[in-house]
């Protein structure tokens, strides 16, 4: 069972949709003891940052979800959820985030050509970035390098280098997806990636 | 490189797709339902549903009908129509919308985009722009295009940027339905007024007006349109095929 975070923000009823459409149970939860129980956690999803780190924080679960991560459960953050897991973000003033990938997220005009379009909407190619094991991350074991995937985000992760496991080209290299262990994040939204993000989703399921 | 985006509007009026369709295969044409799948199947990158509905009781139906759609298609769901409060943007996230479009809750209550992109982001703010010239200047009209606001529409597109607007559909009136090409001069002047994606509107009749729209103009993201679809007159497959020969990036599935 997938336990879905529900902080208050978001579109978790197509993470719901999904997660039922590749045949998984999962639950829309904002109960610690229903995530404690769950084989894996989703963290969504859309929002701003600064509301979703304080809702996260102001519910307890930024501490719970920080647990259940070390214990090595498979966590998956996808949009703003993978920008929770950094150490800091710069959306609307500055706000810590859960630190479990040490690295920032950035306005994208900051961290690339500050000409580009803002946000970046839209299917993107990704490109796959080996881990230090020279392997690629997991989550792509059903998909193709150069598969579109779905994105829509003013802000990207930086400084996290080592735990860029995709990127994709957008007149710059963004990063599309990190990892570090068993915490896995998702610039792009799976959810909203037709078939391809479906196929991740299912990689996710079966780590 | 990021793709060029193919969108299909539909609008939905009592639970019904308004224009009816006629596609093979496909049993019920005003089920907004089977419609959205079989555009998500056929390649589109994206759906816009419109509520032209009116009464509270409608709109329930409206929101029944997008949780059936969001259940089964998993590409970006764009919502508008008597989106007028941050509580309306809130009815239809959670039914699973990706983004609201505002037009004329915008006009009567500019502050709304500024609320919903400080508590959704930017990127889930859609300006719908309905424009047409009066007076050798771009006017934004409101409530579908009826009414002149009187103001000019490059200021006020500006204005709701800067407010938080992360996306700009621009409607252009004077072409809109007329199937000879998008106003490009118009798509022009917005697209080099904003730094946020641009999507076309109004009046696309054949393949060869995409490809002229993006061709013509690299900084519009996106085609939209609703009857060149609806009645089969151009399938987003062979649209998509056809604009990939041009070297125009599309997703192809």
């Amino acid at each position: 069972m997938i336990a879905i975070i529900d902080y208050g923000v978001g579109n978790l009823f197509s993470l719901k949709s999904s997660f039922a459409a590749i045949g998984e149970e999962a639950v829309v939860t904002s109960d610690e003891n229903v995530m404690n129980r769950a084989d894996r956690i989703l963290l969504p999803g859309v929002g701003a940052f600064g509301d979703a780190a304080a809702k996260l924080r102001s519910t307890g679960m930024d501490r719970a979800v920080i647990e259940q991560a070390s214990k090595g459960k498979p966590l998956l953050g996808v949009c703003v959820g993978m920008q929770l897991l950094f150490d800091m973000d710069f959306e609307y003033g500055e706000h810590p985030g859960l630190g479990l990938i040490p690295g920032e997220v950035r306005d994208i005009g900051e961290v690339i050509d500050p000409s580009l379009k803002k946000p970046q909407i839209g299917w993107n190619a990704l490109k796959f970035v080996r881990r230090g094991d020279g392997e690629y991350s997991r989550l792509f074991r059903y998909i193709h390098e150069g598969d579109h995937m779905y994105f829509v985000h003013s802000y990207a992760a930086a400084k996290c280098d080592p735990f860029v496991t995709s990127t994709v080209e957008y007149s710059a290299d963004l990063v599309a997806s990190v990892e570090r262990d068993n915490v896995y994040g998702t610039q792009f939204h799976p959810e909203k990636s037709g078939p391809a993000g479906l196929a991740i989703l299912k990689a996710f399921c079966e780590l | 490189m990021i793709t060029k985006r193919i969108i299909p509007c539909l609008d939905v009026r009592n639970g019904r797709v308004v224009k009816g369709v006629n596609f093979e295969g496909l049993h019920d044409v005003d089920s907004p339902v089977e419609l959205a799948k079989y555009y998500s199947d056929n390649g589109a990158d994206e759906l816009v549903f419109y509520d032209i509905t009116a009464s509270a009781e409608d709109r329930q139906l409206f929101t029944d009908i997008l949780c059936q759609v969001a259940e089964k298609i998993f590409i970006p769901l764009t919502v508008g129509g008597g989106i007028n409060t941050v509580d309306d943007f809130d009815r239809v996230l959670k039914c699973g919308a990706d983004k609201v479009s505002v037009n004329s809750g915008a006009i009567r209550n500019p502050d709304l985009i500024y609320e919903a992109a400080k508590r959704y982001g930017d990127q889930c703010v859609v300006l719908s722009a309905d424009v047409k010239r009066v007076d050798d200047e771009f006017r934004v009209f409101a409530k579908g295009g009826r009414v002149d606001t009187g103001m000019e529409a490059i200021s006020w597109i500006r204005r709701c940027v800067d407010m938080g607007a992360g996306e700009i559909v621009l409607n252009s009136i004077d072409t809109d339905g007329v199937k000879k090409g998008f106003d490009l001069e118009m798509l022009e002047a917005v697209s080099n007024a904003v730094s946020v994606p641009v999507i076309a509107s109004g009046g696309a009749g054949c393949i060869e007006d995409f490809v002229t729209l993006f061709k013509t103009l690299p900084k519009v993201d996106a085609g939209l349109a609703a009857s060149i679809f609806h009645f089969g007159e151009v399938s987003i497959r062979e649209l998509k095929e056809r604009l990939a020969e041009e070297g125009i990036p599309m997703r192809i599935i």
